[in-house]
């Protein structure tokens, strides 16, 4: 990408953020994720990591500091030049955020209307990665005759059908049990080998553990320790290969040229 | 056009169904404004073209009938004389009574009054007026020429007045659809403040999700449109019919020229416009307060 500088995707010098006239909920934050990586971003509840990853996918500006997203810097960067920006960051929200008045396929194939891409492209690459992602025999359906995990997943499809460069998840695993959990880490980690930058916030300690990568750790608003990062490595954590080939393909034909 | 595919749940909106409504009144009401308008022009046009190339000469009455009818007979040969005349006739003492009637009563009739020799005349276009009295005064001094300038001039001037009024009318209506849309547009953008929100965050341009709102807007507003217009035809129609009936002699046929008949066709596009460009406006102004 042109833009890019030293192989860092996104960067934050002394960010801080408060909502209106209230305390800071961060302080001084200060990171720089490598192209590839893979991160846990942890901390208990409150600590901030719902707001940091707001300021990453571009929902906030920051109070302070500085943020470099693909070598540029947001704050001079002007608003029409934004939305292409976002279109390269993937973000599974919290609760979801699909649309309840599409169908599944409608709300998958959004990221790819937005950037304008032509319907029968549109068409291939969304019933392509419904398939993938085990959700060929809901195409049509709307999100709340959906179950939380099929939701999830159709979640996850509208996140990476852009083949975003940045992936970002809040708390992806906060209601579905240990054993989706881990499936769905795994996903990730296919998207990650891929290319895809990965940022998965949660609270759920025990599988930051299970799974192993780097940590942000958040507390109160800014990294525990300074500098505060830990594990910040340009190397993804190896994975075993899997018989990943065909969603390999898979996912490098949907994902075309959205951006 | 009237059912374009939309991200945002645009056509569900109840506070939405009331725009066509109100556009459909509005342009029914800019159509009679606008016929008004249009029937009040060939009206004044006609009058300009029947009274221009007459004038009327009047030879006051001196109390005296031989005196009168020489001087008559003198303008009457001057007039005939004088070049671009066409024609000028003596308009007769029962004629001159019958049209005085209405102001003076019966007594004109009984020839109890003195009442003046009146002559018809019929002028080409280019003849001078201010000449033709001269001469015309020349012979007779008295005799005075009504070229019904001042009087025509009069009514031209009320006419388009009330044009003006007319377009001013119109000028009313569309704010008043804009600001109908504006208020719609808000709303829906309200009602569906997540929706936007996630479409702005998956990287839509403000221009994405406005050209939804503008769609809507103008399919509700041609669909109005339709409405109103399919409204007033029958309503001018019977307006035209009832006035031709009362006075077919003063008002002119209500005939309209190409011209006249597109200027309708242009009310539902013009509302489609307004409507859209309304919609977009406002959304993209609402929306650049997002980040």
């Amino acid at each position: 990408m042109p833009h890019e500088e030293n192989g860092r995707v996104i960067e934050f010098e002394n960010v801080g953020l408060r909502y209106g006239l209230g305390p800071e909920v961060l302080q001084d934050v200060t990171f720089s994720l490598p192209a590839g990586s893979f991160h846990f971003l942890v901390g208990p509840s409150g600590a901030g990591k719902s707001s940091l990853l707001r300021l990453m996918y571009l929902a906030l500006k920051p109070s302070r500091g500085l943020i470099t997203l693909f070598g540029r810097d947001i704050a001079t960067t002007p608003r029409r030049a934004l939305p292409a920006l976002r279109r390269r960051i993937g973000v599974v929200f919290q609760d979801f955020r699909l649309l309840n008045h599409l169908s599944a396929f409608d709300n998958v194939a959004l990221p790819l209307r937005v950037a304008g891409n032509r319907e029968d492209d549109v068409r291939k690459h969304v019933i392509e990665l419904l398939s993938w992602v085990g959700l060929k025999d809901h195409v049509g359906a709307r999100p709340p005759t959906l179950s939380g995990g099929q939701q999830q997943k159709v979640a996850i499809a509208r996140a990476v059908i852009g083949r975003p460069r940045l992936l970002l998840a809040d708390e992806p695993t906060g209601n579905i049990d240990d054993k989706m959990a881990f499936r769905l880490m795994h996903l990730f980690e296919e998207l990650n080998k891929l290319g895809t930058t990965v940022v998965i916030a949660t609270h759920n300690e025990a599988l930051v553990a299970r799974v192993g990568h780097g940590c942000l750790r958040l507390d109160q608003g800014h990294f525990a320790a300074e500098p505060g990062i830990e594990g910040v490595s340009g190397s993804p954590a190896p994975v075993g290969r899997t018989a990943g080939g065909t969603r390999d393909r898979l996912l490098r034909s949907s994902a075309g040229d959205a951006a | 056009m009237l059912n374009p595919r939309t991200d945002l749940p645009l056509d569900r909106d109840s506070h939405g169904r009331f725009l066509p409504w109100i556009i459909a009144f509005v342009v029914f009401l800019a159509s009679l404004a606008l016929a008004g308008t249009l029937f009040l022009d060939s009206l004044a046009a006609g009058w300009e073209r029947g009274v221009s190339a007459t004038l009327s000469v009047q030879i006051p009455a001196s109390g005296d009938e031989a005196d009168d009818d020489r001087r008559t007979d003198a303008a009457l040969i001057g007039l005939r004389s004088a070049p671009g005349v066409v024609r000028a006739d003596l308009v007769s003492a029962e004629r001159v009574a019958a049209l005085l009637e209405p102001w003076l009563g019966p007594a004109t009739a009984a020839g109890d009054l003195p009442l003046p020799r009146l002559i018809d005349v019929e002028i080409d276009d280019d003849v001078e007026v201010a000449e033709l009295t001269r001469a015309l005064q020349a012979r007779v001094p008295d005799a005075t020429i009504d070229d019904h300038r001042v009087w025509l001039d009069r009514l031209v001037r009320l006419v388009r007045a009330i044009e003006l009024l007319a377009g001013a009318t119109l000028a009313l209506m569309s704010a008043a659809t804009a600001g109908t849309v504006v208020f719609a547009t808000r709303t829906g953008l309200a009602v569906h403040q997540d929706v936007i929100e996630v479409l702005h965050l998956i990287g839509a341009q403000d221009a994405y999700i406005a050209r939804q709102f503008a769609r809507r807007a103008q399919a509700h507003a041609i669909r109005g449109a339709a409405v109103g217009l399919a409204l007033a035809v029958p309503t001018l129609g019977a307006i035209g019919y009832l006035a031709t009936r009362l006075e077919p002699e003063l008002l002119p046929e209500l005939s309209l020229s190409p011209i006249g008949w597109s200027a309708f066709l242009v009310l539902p596009l013009a509302a489609a416009a307004i409507a859209a460009v309304t919609a977009r406006l406002t959304v993209i102004r609402s929306l650049a307060r997002m980040p």
